[in-house]
């Protein structure tokens, strides 16, 4: 293979799998879940399929107000030949600690970050911003423009977009994975102008999650700054009618997208 | 035996359970008498350059690692800072590196571009591969050759007779290097699918 003429580097594309249970689950507006099955089958399924990245949410975690289930993603680790990133409960360093023991490559923060964010930048002090994500839920409101919310959705955040996304990479995450609640499930199309207000705010990568259906959507969301694309439905569903089917598109196609 | 050289750095897990899947047998090493048991070392490493070189000499490893790689002939390859760590040195810190390879670790400049648009640093994801087929590491490697990346920092060996691999972003790089039984590899083949599991046979397999 010859370097000489380089082809544009594709943006990762990040499946994210939700886990309710010990099952795997797909919201839309982060609510009504439905059933998409057993998660360590699913990531076998996604490494078979040579994906770039996996990424594993406990969106119960936060709500139960407990930590991680080791022994259940160390089962999924085992399982990942890819980078792992897990997000769910986690509050303190020894969780954190013994994610990557397990075989997780990177951790997604959320809740923790508005209730305790000197634990972010302890985090990233301590094993490197690379390792360390932040994940950002946000509702766009009628009157209030964007407002941030922790726990699944389920409590909204007094503090404002940019000032928490700043605030974020001060504190030394390596990257900014930006939710549209609203999008989530929709497979309509990113939130653009979210992403765009997002990668201008800071310059940490950006990572577009809520709203793709189509290899499109990834175009437009790393037009408008993102640096990696992630989805859930689209991977995991199949036709107008939702069918259950694990897929990811082949690097041609993703190659002809972006050319 | 491969002894995977546990010393405080490094997703010991991920690699742990790699080599499971291959079928290679491992177990994880953290003393000087351990690591003298081995013909084949493994030396990950996430993190800083200088907190990875204290922890190799405060635990007496670094002497264990001379004496098994050049009195014992054992085999060692050095993942992403495992790798930088084989040079003389980096920007990275003020710390000697082992210094098995002639060469140092340079930061990524912060202007490099793709197409017009700005790299970020750390370079982060999935990257081809240009192999030299003559070495152990790439050998009869015909087919696609990438892997996953996570760095800002890039080893400069001074001799170009050790690259074993070149990686661009925004720029050339050297990206894997083989000096006899001395070997490197920026990228994680341990995250990488199908082509990690064929480096990993290829280095560590007979």
């Amino acid at each position: 293979m010859s370097l000489g003429t380089r082809a544009k580097r594709l943006p990762r594309v990040i499946p994210v799998l939700l886990v309710k249970g010990h099952g795997l689950t797909k919201t839309v507006g982060f609510k009504e879940g439905k059933y998409i099955g057993d998660a360590v089958n699913a990531v076998r399924i996604f490494n078979e399929k040579e994906v770039d990245e996996i990424m594993i949410l406990d969106i119960e975690a936060s709500l139960e107000k407990r930590g991680p289930r080791n022994t259940f993603i160390r089962e999924i680790a085992s399982e990942a030949f890819m980078p792992l990133g897990y997000g769910g409960g986690i509050t303190t360093i020894e969780e954190i600690e013994t994610l990557f023991k397990g075989g997780v490559e990177k951790v997604c923060l959320n809740s923790v970050c508005y209730s305790n964010p000197t634990l972010v930048t302890e985090a990233a002090r301590i094993f490197g911003s690379q390792s360390i994500l932040a994940s950002v839920d946000v509702r766009k409101q009628l009157l209030r423009g964007y407002r941030l919310f922790s726990s699944s959705g389920s409590v909204a955040q007094p503090v404002g977009l940019v000032d928490h996304l700043k605030r974020m990479e001060d504190a030394g995450v390596g990257e900014i994975v930006i939710n549209s609640i609203d999008r989530d499930g929709q497979m309509k199309g990113y939130d653009l102008e979210l992403i765009k207000i997002a990668s201008e705010a800071v310059s940490v990568p950006v990572v577009a999650l809520g709203g793709a259906g189509a290899v499109d959507h990834f175009v437009e969301a790393t037009k408008a700054g993102a640096s990696a694309v992630a989805a859930g439905s689209f991977f995991v569903f199949f036709g107008k009618h939702r069918a259950v089917l694990i897929t990811y598109p082949g690097r041609a196609e993703l190659k002809k997208a972006f050319a | 035996m491969i002894g995977v050289i546990e010393y405080g750095l490094g997703n010991i897990g991920s690699i742990l359970n790699m080599f499971k899947k291959v079928g290679l047998p491992c177990r994880l090493v953290s003393t000087p008498e351990e690591i003298l048991e081995c013909d084949k070392l493994l030396l990950p490493g996430v993190g800083h350059f200088d907190r990875g070189m204290t922890e190799l000499r405060s635990r007496g490893l670094e002497d264990a690692m001379n004496r098994a790689v050049f009195d014992q002939g054992a085999s060692l390859l050095g993942i992403c800072l495992g790798m930088q760590l084989l040079l003389e040195g980096s920007d990275e810190g003020v710390e000697p590196g082992l210094g098995w390879i002639k060469g140092w670790a340079h930061k990524f400049p912060s202007d490099l571009e793709d197409h017009g648009v700005n790299l970020k640093i750390p370079h982060m994801g999935w990257t081809d591969v240009e192999v030299q087929p003559n070495t152990k590491m790439f050998r009869d490697w015909e087919d696609e050759c990438r892997f996953y990346f996570v760095h800002a920092y890039y080893a400069a060996p001074t001799d170009p007779s050790v690259v074993a691999g070149k990686s661009w972003y925004g720029m050339d790089f050297v990206c894997s290097m083989e000096q006899g039984n001395v070997m490197g590899a920026q990228f994680h083949p341990e995250k990488s699918h199908k082509m990690g599991m064929r480096y990993l046979q290829n280095v560590f397999g007979d």
